[in-house]
This record gives structure tokens, C-alpha cells and sequence, in this order.
């Protein structure tokens, strides 16, 4: 948790920041709101209670996951990291990070694929495999109700840029971007769907209309088909660089994972 | 499948790639005028241009419009209320803003439902066609043109 007079640094770091790159996403008056209050009460409920909430079958898995012995040594998470609740407490709140070995972002997903591959000499589970959603979900629930806070160094900010590149480029059939919707359009009616602002703060969520959970990543090839475009892999470079941006756009909404989504 | 709000590919329309290349040699000269004579020889026909304004799987209009004559309970609030739409634009004009808003608004967020101009990473389903048929088009504008209201009868 952060004191008021951060977080008031951040704001006006943030007005600053849109004042120098042009970009007018963030006005003062203009905190990002959460998902969460453009739900009905009904979803609310499903997230707000821990014994209702679908997503926490995947944290119990991953809880499981988190001592089972993977690879030819054996070697567990817990082995190394010891308890989760401890070694993993605000990881995912400042993720993605700048891998410095290879030059690129890593976001949870990619950096416990990673792990699993090369530390423990395993084959890591695919993006979205019930496992690896488990194990994200489970890490992420060690910053729940803290604030979404990527550190940008240097080295990140094209990555940034190629993230709201992403972000704004109208795409598809249908001609629309991720700003036409979740800027300039949240709260309105889209068919049946009230537009959020689109943040990623709740991920891995359970989306109702999935009947499954699912990842950021899903979620933006989601949006991606649904005006017509080619999405990017999951996983991707392109995906990586987005969820950066987004990350960086919601800087200090609370993490509410595992999330529950119309 | 419910995967999302858009949905799903009509069938590949070739006549609508000759419909819309006629269009490109004939569109700059008329980038500007705020009408579009009719698409094809055959007149639109209003019961299935409303079958298609309702046809969630073919980018149906509701997503972003109201229309208070039809009852779907889900209808878009991003896009203006289309009940006598029919009072305010001519048949040429409402032609016009189906085929490619743009023409009057760069930055609309209607998409172009006859144009295969500017678009960016459309997915292999789509690609080389437009939303709509040249007939669907002209379907679709005789279904508006029946939007009036009483105010404008009496
Ligand atoms: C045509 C409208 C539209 C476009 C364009 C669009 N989205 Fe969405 N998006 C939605 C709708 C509808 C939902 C589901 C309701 C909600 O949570 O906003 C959604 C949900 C989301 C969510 C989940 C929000 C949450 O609280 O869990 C994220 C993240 C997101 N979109 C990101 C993106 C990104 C990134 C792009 C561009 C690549 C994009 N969207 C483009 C309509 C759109
Ligand atoms: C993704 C959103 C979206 C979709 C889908 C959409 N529209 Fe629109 N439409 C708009 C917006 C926004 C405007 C307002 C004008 C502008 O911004 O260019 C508009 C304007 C119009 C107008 C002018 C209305 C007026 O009173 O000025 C008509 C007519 C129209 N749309 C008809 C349609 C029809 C018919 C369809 C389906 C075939 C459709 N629209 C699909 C967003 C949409």
C-alpha cells in the first residue's frame, strides 16, 4: 500500500508525463478505474467472496503445483522460493520487468515458463494450460489489494512506445482500437457489454463468458477477433510490449487477481 | 459459440471485390459529396436489410445503435438513436454513411462496411472482403428509410 503523498507524486508525474508525449490518456481528473465498478453487483459478489470465486480453484492447483517435484532432479518452486506467500508477495504488481540477459520484457508468464525450462529442466506448460494459469494466479494473489506499479527503467521505454503503438492503431475488419473502446467509450453500451477502460489488474480472471480463466494475453486476442484482426501470439513479443503499456496506463489500481469478468 | 460481440464470416462474396474496386475509381471524385447513388441495379429490400441490421454475427448495427421499433434487449449506446433516421439523411446520404463513415468523419468509429480501403491486419477470414455485400448495402438503406417517425407522417 502506498501513502497519499505518493501517490499524488505519481499523479502529477503521470500529467507531466501525457504533457510531454502528447498522449492525453491520464488527465488529472482522470484516475483509472478498475473493471470492477463497471460490473454488475451480481459479478462483484462472485469476486468479492473467496469461497464462490471460480478463479481460486486455480489457486489451489497452484498451491499444489507450487511443491510438486518437476524435472529429472525433482526440484520444486517451494524448494528454492520457500513459501509463497513470502517470496512471491508484490512480484506480480511490478511485472513486466526487463529481462537483462536477453534484452526483451518478461511478464509472469513468460519468466515461470521460464523457470520451470530452465532452472528446473522441465517442459513448462503452455500459455493458458490450466498450470500455468495456476501458477500465475496463485503468484498473483501475493499482491492482491496492492498497487499495479511497473518500474520503467530506461531500457523498457521503446518497449512502452511499441506497447501504445499497439494500443492505439485502429485494426481489422472493423477498423477499431483498444482507445476507440476503453478510452473513449467506457462506460457505454457495447450490445450487452458496458466498455471498462480495459485495464489488466484483475488477470488471470474467470470470465463468465468464457466459462473459463483465462490470461491478459487471451483477453487482448479476444479483443483483437472481435473487431476482425489477426491477433498477436500469446506470448508474443507484440503481447509483452502491450501488456507493459497497460500496465504502465493502470499504475496504481489495486491488484484484485483472481478476478471474476462478465 | 459465444466467443464475441462481432462474430462470425458470411459466406466469400467475389462480386463484391468488383463492386469495390468500381468504387475506388469512382470514389475520389466524389470523396466529399455527401450522398452515394445506389450500389446495384436491384432495389434494397427492407425485410432482409432488417434481418441484417439484427444478425449479431454479421457486425450487427445494434452493437452500437438503438433502434426502438426492433426488441433485442442488448442494443449499443455508441453510436447515435436511429429512429427516424430516415427523416434527417436522404437515401443517398444514408448510403453513404454505410458504405465508409469516414468519408464525413476520419476518426468515426463506424466501420466501413463497403470499403477495403486503409484497413490494418485483418484477419485471414476477412480478408478482400467487406462487411457487407453491394445487395446487402442497398438492403440495409432500404430497411433505414423505413425508419420514420409519426412526427414526420402527420
Ligand atoms: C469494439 C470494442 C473493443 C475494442 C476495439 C477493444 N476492446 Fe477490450 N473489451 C471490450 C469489451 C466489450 C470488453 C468486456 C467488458 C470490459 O471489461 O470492458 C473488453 C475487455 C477488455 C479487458 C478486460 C478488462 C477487465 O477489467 O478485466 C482488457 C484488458 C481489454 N479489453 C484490452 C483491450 C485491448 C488491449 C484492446 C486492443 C488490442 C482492446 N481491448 C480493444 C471491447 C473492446
Ligand atoms: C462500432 C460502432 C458502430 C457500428 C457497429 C455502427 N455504427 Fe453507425 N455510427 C457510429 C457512430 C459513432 C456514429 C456517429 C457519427 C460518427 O461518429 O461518424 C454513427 C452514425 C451513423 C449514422 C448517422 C446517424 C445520424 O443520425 O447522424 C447512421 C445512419 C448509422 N450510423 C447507421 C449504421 C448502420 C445501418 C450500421 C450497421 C450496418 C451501423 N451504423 C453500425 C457507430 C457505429
Amino acid at each position: 500500500m502506498i501513502v497519499r503523498g505518493v501517490g499524488a507524486g505519481v499523479v502529477s508525474l503521470l500529467i507531466l508525463f501525457a504533457a510531454l508525449s502528447g498522449s492525453a490518456i491520464l488527465a488529472a481528473d482522470n484516475e483509472p478505474r478498475s473493471g470492477y465498478e463497471f460490473m454488475e453487483a451480481e459479478t462483484r459478489s462472485l469476486q468479492d467472496d473467496d469461497f464462490l470465486n471460480p478463479g481460486f480453484f486455480l489457486v489451489e492447483e497452484g498451491q499444489e503445483l507450487w511443491q510438486r517435484p518437476m524435472g529429472e532432479a525433482g526440484l520444486t518452486c517451494a524448494g528454492c522460493h520457500g513459501a509463497v506467500e513470502d517470496s512471491m508477495q508484490g512480484v506480480a504488481a511490478r511485472y513486466p520487468v526487463f529481462d537483462d540477459a536477453s534484452g526483451q520484457l518478461l511478464n509472469l508468464e513468460l519468466r515461470i515458463q521460464s523457470e520451470i525450462a530452465d532452472r528446473m529442466q522441465a517442459e513448462p506448460p503452455a500459455y493458458d494450460s490450466p498450470e500455468l494459469l495456476s501458477l500465475t494466479a496463485l503468484i498473483s494473489l501475493q499482491s492482491r489489494g496492492m498497487e499495479m506499479q511497473p518500474e520503467i527503467r530506461p531500457e523498457m521505454l521503446p518497449f512502452l512506445e511499441q506497447g501504445e503503438g499497439i494500443y492505439r492503431q485502429r485494426r481489422g475488419q472493423l477498423n477499431l482500437s483498444c482507445v476507440q473502446c476503453h478510452d473513449e467509450h467506457a462506460g457505454d453500451r457495447l450490445r450487452g457489454d458496458v466498455i471498462s477502460e480495459g485495464h489488466i489488474n484483475a488477470f488471470p480472471i474467470y470470465r463468465l463468458m468464457w466459462s473459463e480463466p483465462g490470461s491478459r494475453h487471451r483477453m487482448f486476442e479476444w479483443c483483437m477477433e472481435a473487431v476482425r484482426a489477426e491477433p498477436f501470439e500469446r506470448g508474443s513479443a507484440e503481447f509483452v510490449a502491450l501488456e507493459l503499456y497497460l500496465a504502465s496506463r493502470g499504475s496504481g489500481l489495486k491488484i484484485e487477481a483472481p478476478g471474476v469478468r462478465r | 459459440m459465444r466467443t464475441s460481440f462481432f462474430a462470425t464470416p458470411g459466406g466469400l462474396r467475389l462480386h463484391v471485390l468488383i463492386m469495390v474496386i468500381a468504387l475506388l475509381v469512382i470514389a475520389p471524385g466524389q470523396a466529399f459529396a455527401d450522398g452515394l447513388a445506389p450500389l446495384t441495379d436491384q432495389p434494397g429490400n427492407p425485410a432482409e436489410g432488417e434481418r441484417l441490421v439484427r444478425d449479431t454475427s454479421r457486425a450487427s448495427c445494434l452493437i452500437c445503435h438503438t433502434i426502438s421499433t426492433l426488441d433485442e434487449k442488448d442494443q449499443g449506446e455508441i453510436g447515435p438513436n436511429l429512429d427516424g433516421v430516415a427523416d434527417r439523411w436522404t437515401e443517398a446520404e444514408l448510403r453513404l454513411r454505410i458504405v465508409d463513415a469516414r468519408q464525413l468523419n476520419p476518426d468515426t468509429m463506424m466501420p466501413p462496411y463497403f470499403s477495403l480501403v486503409g484497413l490494418y491486419k485483418v484477419a485471414e477470414a476477412y480478408q478482400g472482403q467487406t462487411i457487407y455485400s453491394a445487395q446487402e448495402v442497398e438492403d440495409v438503406v432500404a430497411f433505414l428509410m423505413t425508419l420514420i417517425t409519426d412526427e414526420a407522417v402527420e
